[in-house]
């Protein structure tokens, strides 16, 4: 019972790592620094396991675990304490974000080892693992935005770690900006929640909102305003359209950060934040038709855009936006527990896929360009077997973890009351194309012929460091999905009756249009489907980039205008440029600087001191030191003085 | 016969014409005079009004403005001296140390 | 009759004699001006009934004060007047002012003044003045003594030569 009842000792232990690294380490030599960070991920992620452990052991009474450390907002009828929870959902995530952190922090010994900044890059990410595991062990909502904020600053801080490169730093700017605008309507959504339900503790908002009434369809109730300013705070953090534009330029951080931010742990905090507060969305129809339509417009949009990328680390971002959408797609048809699973394969393929492109990366000398690279297979043969494990799972392969969480998805959109089989189309034409670019990017990194100087880069397999984690999570990539294998090839779903208490009322809300049996059928057909599509893709891949990579071109000048447009990513970013950008900088400019700033506030201050001066050099001159001219003042009194008295009495 | 508003009226215009005396003389003991003839004027209104009323009030005041202004002209004609030993002139223009 | 001609008479010379004194460009020309409006003024106070008054006027006005403004011209040579106009202010707001000045009061007199009446031709006695003076105002003619003896102080402290400088 010791971890549950200090429950703070979770976060507290890469705090710790953090302080003590960034304020008094930063110049020790890297074992040093590699005890203090390493060692306190190890015993966070220890403590993840005892917690599973002594959680396991709780009677259901007590789930949630709640415990209040010590009040911390107390205004009036508002209280918002520094309480830490733990439920089935809470023990997914810390065990993912201490597992998954543990072993990119192992990868980053290896990758980090030649950088100036090595300390730094510690300290940085040992308080994102802080503010990351505060954020999903929050008991209400006030200290889970502490933590929401506080992954943005780390985010902004790692994304930005080389910042005398000014690519660098504008991307860091711009994840940050781009995620205040999302954090705007999560703050929006708090507001709402207070006013309606006076608290924001889970345990007082949660239930309160499943005994309201639901707003009806097509209504635009309390609840389906709280659940799109949520919905709005989940799209800047997790990328999804229209504030998804960060994750691309995000990728000029280091590769261990883009494992571990922008795939397996950041961005998973909106649908984290979605999930938990299922019951919200759920009373709201409207919420969730947006969320499954934003889900799945995202999905394909971002694959679309990943068709022609030729830096590895924007194809997968793209891919990491796609895969993000589809998360969503889930919640938005009702079947949290599934995009909770595929959040878990998704961070386990994910980070492995980009700390494989590491390795790539740091094999080839820091080349990023597909195009410069091929027949990489033979070279580095563990960076190409990991990676490959990856690509199968994401694309669906069966028997890997990515095909159980997204078959799960998938048939969960074309049943779900909430899904439309237009939905279920699009998600599964995005299988193929997931599957496509992801062995498009297979295909050129690691086969055909070197398209690099031979004499110039010398290719070299990477040191144990970065490998072993790569292996490690090569195989969760494979059983990962194990213990959430459907009835309907023989197992149970443990992973869903594991959350079933989270999600209780999710599955009676959700009534199922189908009969089991039904549904059962239909499963096997939606997944062969999937299957199909996947192979299609797999195929197409081969062709265009084994078979006849010539066919490429050629199609690239046929359909130039389309090509065009999907590797200038739709131009979005100079249209957000140029409809927001740019009017806002001239606004704060010239409105709000020259003219309210300056002009006004300055005005007014310094025009009252000068009209203070004016006046006074104005009164001076009365007393003027001349005899003649007080005279004529006295006399002025006098006519004054006079005229009243005079019209006084005649009146 | 003479309404005793005539005398008002007398009275009024030469105090006018010792305010512009005073305004426009620029030798200190001409605009001492201005000052003089404004005091009489002052006097001959004070004794129109207690013939007017029939009271000896305003004739004893008059008595007293007299006294005072004898005084008065006196220790200000002691400072004149002083001014012009000082200043070396009677132009009341010139004496403007305060001037700004 | 008589005493309408003998009050515009008076009240012409009185006029013309204010004239001058802010007309004459030497104090002496200045001061003799005054004298002329002060025996005017005596003959006006004569006309009211104030005999007392008018002997005083003529006594103290014109004997005393007069002609200590004489002798401080003489003793200061003060010479006919320099044209400075330091005053702008003086210069063009005063006059206009001081008409308005006039005027109004003036205006004031001529019409707001319906229960004054009009001049008839009685004397006032000097003993009802002497009483009056001795008895009710005992007090302040006392004071004016003292004040006088302050300004004949003052005026000897401070026009006295320091002693030694020459």
């Amino acid at each position: 019972m010791f971890l549950l009842e200090h429950l703070w000792i979770i976060p507290a232990l890469p705090l710790l790592g953090a302080a003590l690294n960034g304020i008094f380490l930063r110049r020790q030599s890297h074992a040093v620094i590699n005890t203090v960070a390493l060692g306190t991920t190890a015993l966070a992620f220890a403590s993840a396991v005892e917690l599973f452990r002594e959680f396991s052991a709780l009677a259901t009474a007590s789930v949630p675990w709640v415990k209040s450390f010590f009040p911390w907002i107390w205004a009036g009828d508002f209280r918002a304490d520094y309480a830490l929870q733990v439920d089935q959902l809470t023990m997914v995530m810390v065990l993912v974000v201490t597992g998954v952190g543990f072993l990119i922090h192992i990868y980053s010994t290896g990758y980090m080892e030649h950088d100036g900044g090595y300390g730094r890059f510690f300290c940085y990410m040992n308080l994102f693992m802080f503010f990351m595991l505060t954020l999903v062990l929050a008991a209400n909502y006030v200290l889970l935005f502490v933590g929401w904020e506080g992954v943005g600053l780390c985010s902004y801080l790692l994304v930005g770690f080389w910042f005398l490169k000014k690519s660098a730093t504008d991307a860091g700017n711009k994840a940050f900006w781009v995620n205040r605008v999302g954090d705007f309507g999560f703050l929006l959504a708090m507001f709402m929640l207070f006013r309606n339900f006076g608290s924001l503790d889970f345990t007082r908002v949660l239930p309160a909102a499943a005994s309201a009434p639901a707003d009806p369809a097509g209504h635009f109730g309390t609840f389906t305003w709280i659940a799109l300013a949520l919905m709005a705070g989940a799209c800047g953090k997790s990328a999804q359209i229209p504030l998804y534009v960060w994750l691309p330029d995000a990728m000029e951080g280091p590769t261990p950060v883009s494992a571990l931010i922008h795939a397996a742990t950041m961005v998973t905090a909106g649908v984290y934040v979605v999930a938990r507060s299922h019951i919200i969305f759920l009373h709201s129809p409207i919420a969730m038709a947006v969320v499954g339509v934003i889900g799945c417009v995202t999905a394909l949009f971002a694959a679309t855009i990943a068709l022609v990328q030729t830096d590895i680390k924007k194809v997968l971002a793209y891919s990491t936006i796609s895969q993000l959408g589809y998360m969503f797609l889930a919640c938005g048809a009702g079947a949290f527990s599934a995009g909770i699973f595929h959040l878990m394969t998704h961070a386990f393929f994910k980070a492995l896929l980009f700390l494989a492109a590491g390795s790539v990366i740091h094999a080839m000398g820091g080349e990023q360009d597909m195009r410069k690279m091929g027949g990489l297979r033979k070279k580095i043969p563990w960076t190409y077997w990991t990676m490959l494990i990856a690509t199968l799972a994401i694309a669906g392969v069966p028997g890997f973890s990515g095909f159980f969480s997204k078959d799960a998805i998938l048939s969960a959109t074309f049943l779900s009351p909430y899904g439309g089989k237009v939905l279920w189309a699009i998600g599964a034409f995005t299988v193929l194309l997931t599957a496509f670019y992801m062995f498009r990017l297979i295909f050129l990194t690691f086969f055909g012929k070197a398209e690099y100087d031979e004499h110039q880069v010398h290719v070299h397999e990477s040191p144990k460091s970065m490998l072993v984690p790569l292996v490690i999570l090569a195989v969760l990539s494979v059983i990962g999905g194990w213990q959430a294998a459907p009835a309907l090839w023989g197992g149970e779903n443990h992973f869903d009756h594991y959350l079933a208490p989270v999600f209780a009322d999710a599955a009676s809300s959700a009534e199922p249009s189908t009969p089991a049996m039904n549904a059962h059928t239909i499963e096997q057909q939606l997944t062969l489907v999937a299957f199909i599509l996947a192979t299609l893709g797999f195929f197409i891949a081969w062709w265009l980039c084994i078979k006849n990579p010539k066919l490429r071109d050629s199609l690239a000048n046929t359909f130039s205008a389309p090509y065009r447009l999907l590797v200038g990513k739709y131009y979005v970013d100079q249209l957000y440029a140029g409809a927001i950008v740019r009017p806002l900088v001239w606004s704060s400019n010239y409105v709000l600087w020259h003219a309210i700033d300056e002009g006004l506030i300055d005005g007014t201050v310094n025009g009252v001191a000068h009209l203070t001066s004016e006046t006074g050099g104005q009164v001076r001159r009365v007393e003027s030191g001349n005899t003649r001219s007080y005279a004529s003042w006295i006399v002025l009194g006098a006519v004054v003085f006079t005229s009243l008295l005079l019209w006084l009495a005649v009146r | 016969m003479v309404p005793i508003s005539y005398f008002i009226v007398l009275s009024a215009v030469l105090f006018g014409l010792g305010v512009i005396g005073f305004l426009f003389r620029r030798n200190i003991i001409t605009m001492f005079m201005s000052i003089e003839l404004m005091l009489n004027a002052v006097n001959l209104a004070f004794v129109a009004f207690s013939r007017a009323f029939s009271q000896l009030q305003g004739q004893i005041f008059v008595f007293f403005v007299i006294v005072v202004a004898a005084a008065e002209a006196a220790v200000g004609l002691a400072i004149v001296i002083l001014i012009a030993r000082n200043r070396q002139t009677l132009n009341v223009e010139r004496v403007n140390l305060l001037k700004l | 009759m008589i005493v309408t001609i003998l009050f515009f008479a008076l009240a012409l010379i009185a006029i013309s004699g204010a004239v001058s004194l802010i007309l004459q460009r030497h104090p002496i020309h200045s001061a003799l001006s005054l004298i002329v409006v002060m025996v005017a003024i005596a003959g006006l106070y004569l006309l009211l009934g104030a005999q007392f008054i008018a002997a005083v006027q003529i006594i103290v006005y014109g004997g005393a004060i007069m002609v200590l403004f004489v002798f401080v011209i003489m003793l200061l040579n003060a010479g006919a007047e320099e044209r400075t106009n330091f005053s702008r202010m003086a210069a063009y707001v005063g006059l206009p002012l001081a008409v308005v000045l006039a005027a109004g009061m003036a205006w004031w007199a001529s019409t707001g003044s319906q229960s004054l009446p009009t001049l008839s031709g009685e004397v006032t006695q000097t003993h009802a003045l002497a009483m009056m003076l001795f008895q009710e105002y005992a007090f302040p003619f006392e004071l004016t003594s003292i004040l006088v003896l302050i300004a004949i102080l003052g005026a000897l402290t401070l026009a006295k030569r320091e002693s030694g400088q020459e």
